[in-house]
């Protein structure tokens, strides 16, 4: 059996990698992907720890499978938003997405 | 007699229906609004003119005296609409000698007026406006005769005020008319401020806005007796003597702005850009007349509390009478004569309150005299005023202007209007046989009683009244006549919706003067209007003091024939030399002695200049600056910091991220 160390390792480097892409990248739909990648990272999370501490139980991966729906759904809003955008600038760029401001 | 209430309701429900309802009917095309309009109110004011009548009738003929001989005090209405504590407003109907006698004269001159506007207002826009303001007033005025407490008094004199304002500014189309609506609103409301302090004193003292202290109303028989309570407890307790005075003179300076006594008379002439038959019922007989009523409803307590200031009455008064008499004397547009000479005769009626001295031993009654003479001749004037007026009305609608120069020789082409205005001349003259001899007789008599020199006084400015009022008659029906402007346009006589109600007034004038007269010689006890009216109440017969009922016939002769000498004839070389001797004396008369331009420096140059602009810096400067300064900061400020919403995504989650790790590592350590 793999040590929980490592699966932790694995995660905590999706996770910064997400953050590392969503405070980057300047594409929209790079910044999804980054988002889905934190996403995934604190489902392994809940999977991991729901085997440490409750062999038995499965409340942990209900978890994972709820947040993993619940991105689903937000990607097809995030993805909507994205043509709207795209029809407004011809572009998804999130440097040229400054108007939302005073 | 709780039909007295209708007295008021009727004319309110006139003013509502000619004033809200459309009286056109829809889609015919038919105008016929004015006339509809102008029989409702005239048919309302019939009946309230009935009415008022039989309320006389039964007051003076079937009510039974009281053991002393006085009317007693009816109450036959009375509601508390608004208590507050001890103190509360009663709205309600108080019938006594003077408050009947003043609603025969309201019901009566109004009733004239409503016809006499039939012909006068004939095809004018906004006949239906017309008659709704005319039945506004009348309720109002009868209202405030009729109150039961000062302060229902105050609230009908407020709306006499407004129905003042509305029909002064009738013709809302022309500058002259909006100015003195306005002027009149003003200088009015400037003196009813005092009115009102001097009301919430005395409420406040007293504990009562009753017109006696602290009364109380009582129920037998079916009718309420007012009960004066002792004023011994309410005064002494209160220690009320000392501000009594105080609230008194107060609430007379509110009388004089409404009567037009010197120096708050600016706005009467002025308001002569009403329509004429407005000038009869309100400026002449009604409305301006409501300070005298005033003092006189007020006048046990005057005359109790603070008789030393009656002295400011007749000051105030005796000025006015002659100041009026002598701008009278220089003008030429014939409604300000009539203007003028109503201030100067409510003057006369002013200082006949002022001399009336309180009555000790058998004397009681007539020390009295000033109070009927007062009232009499309110009675008597607003008769052959009314007539004056409306006279004055028949003759601009036949020659279409104020100014006696386009007038002269009328007397040809209008006989029923020249006959009656000669009679009210002769009454406002004191010629004996006309009522005005009555009355007026009576004030000099009092004021002679009072002090010789008051009473030379006033026969003094009597004979003044005499010579401008046939200079008056003398420039309009006779001199020189205006052949240019006759010829172009020929004058008529008026309808008979307009003669008919000169011809009961002066019926009215004549029928009084000839009875009363009589009365006063011959000592008829029925004939006397003291047995009606008197300062105490207690009955009393008119005896006309020989000396003085001569002199001033004699003087009133003579000056109508210094007139007659004077103004008579086509060509009027007395009065151009007069004219030549003293040019700058009838300028300063004419411009009525550049009181308008004296009012116009106090508030243009002092008050507004020297208080009202420094007071209006502070409040754009101070008040303004430091709400403009909070403002101005709170831009800067968000100016300063507002870079940081960039609208950049990362940035704020690059903020974000660094806000979480802050966190992280606050819990951890």
């Amino acid at each position: 059996m793999i040590s929980i160390d490592f699966i932790l390792l694995v995660s905590t480097l999706m996770m910064f990698a997400g953050v590392y892409g969503f405070l980057t990248r300047k594409s929209t739909l790079a910044i999804l992907l980054s988002i889905e990648l934190m996403l995934n990272a604190a489902n392994i999370n809940f999977a991991v720890f729901n085997n440490l501490l409750f062999p038995n139980g499965h409340e942990g991966v209900f978890f994972a499978i709820f947040a993993i729906a619940i991105a689903a759904a937000e990607s097809a809003i995030a993805i909507a938003i994205m043509i709207n955008i795209y029809r407004q600038l011809q572009n998804i760029s999130v440097d040229k997405l400054t108007k939302m401001k005073w | 007699m709780s039909y007295t209430l209708f007295i008021l309701l009727l004319p309110l429900i006139s003013f509502l229906l000619i004033g809200i309802v459309d009286l056109d009917i829809p889609k015919t095309g038919k105008v016929w609004s004015h006339k509809v309009a102008g029989l409702i109110g005239t048919a309302s004011l019939g009946i309230v003119t009935i009415l008022s009548y039989t309320t006389a009738y039964q007051y003076f003929f079937c009510t039974p005296r009281l053991s002393d001989g006085t009317l007693p005090t009816l109450v036959p209405y009375n509601t508390t609409w608004l208590p507050l504590g001890d103190l509360h407003f009663d709205l309600g109907i108080l019938l006594d000698p003077i408050s009947v006698m003043m609603l025969i004269v309201i019901s009566t001159v109004s009733l004239m007026v409503h016809i006499y506007s039939f012909g006068y207002m004939h095809g004018e826009r906004g006949f239906q406006r017309y008659y709704a303001y005319l039945s506004l007033f009348t309720m109002s005025m009868l209202g405030l005769v009729v109150a039961t407490n000062i302060f229902q008094m105050y609230l009908f004199w407020e709306l006499v005020g407004v129905s003042s304002y509305l029909l002064i500014g009738f013709y809302y189309t022309t500058a002259p008319a909006i100015a003195a609506s306005k002027k009149a609103f003003i200088v009015t409301r400037f003196a009813d401020m005092f009115f009102l302090v001097g009301i919430l004193i005395f409420g406040y003292y007293t504990q009562s806005f009753n017109f006696s202290f602290a009364g109380t109303v009582e129920y037998a028989d079916n009718v309420a007796h007012f009960i004066p309570c002792n004023p011994e407890t309410a005064l002494v307790k209160n220690a009320a003597m000392t501000v009594l005075p105080i609230s008194l003179v107060l609430m007379f300076i509110g009388g004089a702005g409404k009567s037009a006594m010197f120096p708050l008379h600016i706005w009467l002439p002025d308001a002569m850009e009403g329509p004429t038959p407005v000038s009869a019922l309100i400026h002449a007989a009604t409305m301006v007349v409501a300070g005298v009523f005033q003092i006189a409803r007020m006048f046990p307590i005057w005359i109790e509390y603070a008789p030393q200031s009656l002295s400011i009455v007749v000051w105030v008064g005796a000025f006015t009478a002659f100041y009026a008499a002598a701008v009278a004397c220089a003008q030429s547009d014939i409604k300000r004569v009539l203007a003028f000479s109503t201030i100067s005769q409510i003057a006369f009626m002013m200082v006949a309150l002022g001399v009336c001295l309180p009555g000790h031993g058998e004397h009681l009654n007539h020390s009295g005299l000033g109070y009927m003479a007062s009232m009499f001749h309110l009675f008597t004037h607003a008769m052959f005023k009314a007539c004056l007026f409306l006279g004055a009305g028949c003759i601009i609608h036949a020659v279409h202007s104020n100014e006696m120069a386009l007038m002269g020789g009328l007397r040809k082409y209008m006989p029923i209007t020249h006959w009656t205005f000669l009679i009210s001349c002769l009454a406002i003259a004191g010629i004996p046989f006309f009522s005005g001899f009555s009355s007026k007789d009576e004030i000099v008599t009092a004021c002679f009683q009072y002090s010789p020199w008051c009473g030379a006084w006033m026969t003094m400015v009597a004979a003044m009244t005499a010579f401008y009022m046939f200079r008056l008659y003398y420039g309009i029906f006779w001199g020189t006549e205006n052949k240019e402007a006759h010829a172009h346009h020929t004058p008529h006589e008026a309808p008979w919706t307009m003669t008919l109600p000169l011809v009961v007034l002066s019926v009215i004038t004549v029928g009084t003067g000839v009875v009363t007269t009589l009365g006063g010689f011959l000592h008829w006890e029925w004939a006397s209007f003291g047995s009606i009216v008197s300062a105490s109440g207690i009955p009393y017969t008119v005896h006309f003091d020989p000396v003085v009922a001569s002199v001033s016939t004699v003087v009133a002769v003579c000056s109508i024939l210094l007139a007659t000498w004077i103004y008579k004839d086509e060509k009027q070389p007395i009065a151009d030399k007069m004219y030549a001797a003293a040019p700058r004396l009838h300028r300063w008369a004419y411009k009525r002695f550049y009181m308008d331009e004296v009012y116009q420096f106090v508030t243009h140059r002092i008050i507004f200049a020297r208080v009202s602009r420094p007071i209006a810096w502070f409040d754009r400067h101070v008040i303004d600056g430091f709400f403009d300064f909070l403002a101005w900061g709170t831009h800067k400020t968000s100016a300063l910091i507002k870079g940081f919403q960039s609208g950049s995504v990362q940035t704020y989650a690059f903020w974000f991220f660094l806000g979480t790790l802050l966190l992280l590592l606050i819990m951890l350590f």
